[in-house]
């Protein structure tokens, strides 16, 4: 990692407050970042799906896994890591959740969310042998012109990175 | 914010003032509890007013679907109040303005109930 990045690793229990632990952990390094308000607003959503993901599918809420957390703040994004030691999924086969047959349905929205209020995401087998989302978000200063987002909530979710 | 919901009659329908955060664990449920209590006291036709709802995650927002859907199995109707800038993005964005009937004004809400 270079001297100017930072890298913050956090382990996380499996259990509903460490979804609100990590978002507000990962929202006071995106507004000390330089984030606006929509684009820390956008980060922080990222995060709680990404930490539901992980606590309800990957690890099936049982307490004795673990997920693992980790932030990096290079020049140019922020780069957040969630992994899981649940038994990884693929991508592909996630129902899109705004096809028509699934509009009602009552859970899956999650990556659909990350993708859409991120400008990088994918998920790739850990080292954990569960699933790890990693996604990202350019920094204000690195030319990201959308900063306080005019632009994303109403925006197609990017395709994996 | 921990999620509040209290509700009240209005021209025959309940409107369920919701406040706080619609997310994993207690809102969630609390959501759930209150609309079951309604369906148990024979309240079909609901009016959810999030005025003071400005956080939703997909947790709240299969909460919702939920609702609207148990109150539709009960031969009811639930409908949305006011939502705020960021849950009307995210049902816009979730194309869940499709399924759920939004009111931005009260009376308007109620009068569609007749």
């Amino acid at each position: 990692m270079a001297e100017d990045s930072k890298h913050l690793e956090v382990t996380l229990e499996t259990q509903v407050e460490s979804v609100n632990l990590a978002e507000e952990m990962c929202l006071r390094v995106a507004e000390a970042a330089g984030f606006g308000e929509d684009d820390c607003y956008r980060i922080g959503m990222s995060v709680r799906e990404g930490v539901i993901n992980a606590f309800h599918y990957g690890n099936e809420e049982r307490p004795e896994k673990k997920i693992h957390l980790t932030l990096d703040l290079t020049p140019e994004k922020m780069i957040i890591h969630v992994l899981d030691e649940g038994k990884g999924f693929d991508l592909g086969s996630v129902p899109d959740p705004v096809a028509e047959e699934n509009l009602l349905s009552t859970s899956g929205r999650g990556i659909f969310l990350m993708r859409a209020f991120m400008d990088e995401f994918k998920v790739v087998p850990g080292r954990t042998g569960g699933a790890e989302i990693i996604m990202s978000k350019k920094l204000p200063s690195a030319g990201n012109p959308a900063t306080n987002g005019e632009s994303g909530h109403g925006a197609a979710p990017k395709q994996e990175a | 914010m921990a999620l509040r919901a209290t509700y009240r009659d209005a021209s025959g329908v309940t409107v369920v003032d919701i406040s706080g955060r619609i997310t994993l664990g207690e809102g969630s449920a609390l959501l759930r509890k209150t609309i079951r209590e309604l369906l148990d006291e024979q309240r079909t036709l609901i009016l959810l007013n999030l005025a003071d709802v400005d956080y939703i995650d997909s947790s709240g927002i299969g909460e919702l679907v939920s609702a609207y859907m148990g109150v539709k199995n009960r031969g009811g109707t639930m409908k949305l109040l006011q939502l705020t800038k960021k849950v009307h993005d995210l049902l816009q964005l979730t194309k869940l303005f499709t399924v759920f009937e939004v009111y931005s004004d009260e009376n308007s809400a109620l009068r569609s109930y007749r």
